[in-house]
């Protein structure tokens, strides 16, 4: 398991409008590439390669499917996790259900922890 | 010596600038409370007559990253973009270019490793909405020069309350030791309780109201101990999982000098409470 790959994949997306686009369209592609081409450079650094951390089967499932609920139970990053799906959803969620509508959605999709300790997002 | 003339502490809704900015009848009930309040705050800044902000905030994921994360880190540049791509995107907040001060940066660097807190350093920094929201409500004009310092409130480790506080403490004795002879004001942003990406967030009240009215009486009082007894990080996470942009409000107390407020005010909207503190230093004996 890798917590930090995890929010290098939601940090690197969400900051980058052509690629949430894709990450829009097409997740299964964009993460597949993502883990051949931007998931192994150095941040900010086009030419060096790092070979530390990979996905595991698990958290590229949880990426493709665009599930926040297992990336929280992984222990992403909270303001990563959130930020990068109100890109996706805020908008279209707006235009059907009005203003937060899918803050409160994901609220309610997380409701079983809500008595509980949050998974540990330390990495 | 430079002159202390303000601090002010506050939260940093980064929807403030759109709800107060869209079309009447689209927007949120309390918009127009929300603006009276907020311009009604402004004003004690505006009366201390400031010449520099020094600007206490915290990347949210912006420019600091998990490969290379600072628990202190100061700004000394002569210029600081500011709002990202996903700023702009999520929250509807404008770009914007500061003014910096690179004479006070480095004064107040160096005066803090003197002091025994080790800060990282950044001579490109693009400052976010920590720092943006409190341009864009206290001083919309945008005329000042700053001094960004940005604390972590949101990768663990984090340091302790005291450490925060401590800060706060020695941020005070560096600006009365810079030489020169501006007035300086502080402002710091961060939360009460808040939950973000978790299900608590968005409710019909802030996850912890106790926690909120709590907070708000030990800061209007400047009750320093009772905050340092009572918060721990793990009560503040039981407040809900971002209530740890509380240490920015109990290192700000530390700026302050930990006495009773001169400016006080709340908004409970519905998802969170802001609020508003203002102190003005009191002339000290020598």
């Amino acid at each position: 398991m890798s917590k930090y790959y995890v929010n290098k994949f939601l940090f690197t997306v969400d900051r980058d409008p052509q690629l949430l686009k894709r990450y829009i369209e097409d997740p299964r592609n964009l993460v597949a590439n993502w883990e051949q081409s931007i998931g192994p450079k150095l941040l900010g650094n086009e030419v060096e390669a790092t070979v530390v951390h990979a996905l595991t089967k698990a958290e590229r499932q949880a990426l493709v499917d665009h599930d926040f609920v297992a990336l929280f139970e992984m222990g992403a990053h909270f303001f990563l996790n959130l930020t990068l799906f109100v890109g996706i959803y805020d908008e279209p969620y707006m235009t059907r259900y009005g203003p937060l509508s899918f803050h409160r959605e994901f609220a309610s999709k997380l409701q079983h922890w809500r008595s509980l300790d949050y998974p540990s997002i330390t990495t | 010596m430079a002159k202390h003339v303000a601090t002010l502490a506050c939260t940093h809704h980064p929807f403030y600038f759109k709800a107060t900015t869209a079309l009447p009848d689209q927007q949120m009930p309390q918009a127009a409370e929300w603006k009276h309040k907020v311009e009604a705050y402004r004003d004690t800044l505006a009366r201390a007559q400031p010449d520099i902000l020094v600007m206490i905030g915290s990347d949210h994921f912006h420019q600091i990253f998990l490969d290379n994360c600072p628990q202190f880190l100061i700004g000394k540049a002569p210029l600081y973009d500011a709002t990202f791509y996903n700023e702009m995107r999520e929250f509807g907040i404008p770009k914007y270019t500061l003014q910096g001060d690179e004479d006070m940066s480095r004064f107040l660097h160096q005066s803090l490793m003197d002091q025994n807190f080790d800060f990282a350093f950044s001579n490109e920094l693009k400052v976010d909405h920590s720092i943006v929201c409190p341009i864009i409500t206290v001083r919309p004009q945008n005329d000042l020069p700053i001094v960004p310092i940005y604390t972590n409130i949101f990768a663990p480790p984090l340091h302790s309350p005291r450490r925060f506080y401590d800060l706060g403490c020695a941020i005070r004795r560096a600006i009365a030791d810079y030489p020169s002879s501006k007035r300086v004001a502080v402002i710091g942003t961060g939360h009460l309780s808040l939950e973000l990406g978790g299900p608590r967030q968005f409710m019909e009240t802030g996850p912890d109201p106790v926690f909120d009215r709590q907070a708000i009486e030990w800061l209007r009082s400047g009750n320093v101990e009772a905050i340092l007894e009572n918060v721990t990080h793990p009560s503040m996470e039981k407040s809900g999982n971002a209530t740890h942009g509380f240490l920015n409000f109990i290192l700000m107390l530390g700026v302050a000098g930990s006495e009773g407020a001169d400016y006080v005010d709340s908004l409970d909207l519905f998802h969170t409470m802001e609020a508003y503190f203002t102190w003005y230093p009191k002339e000290r004996a020598a």
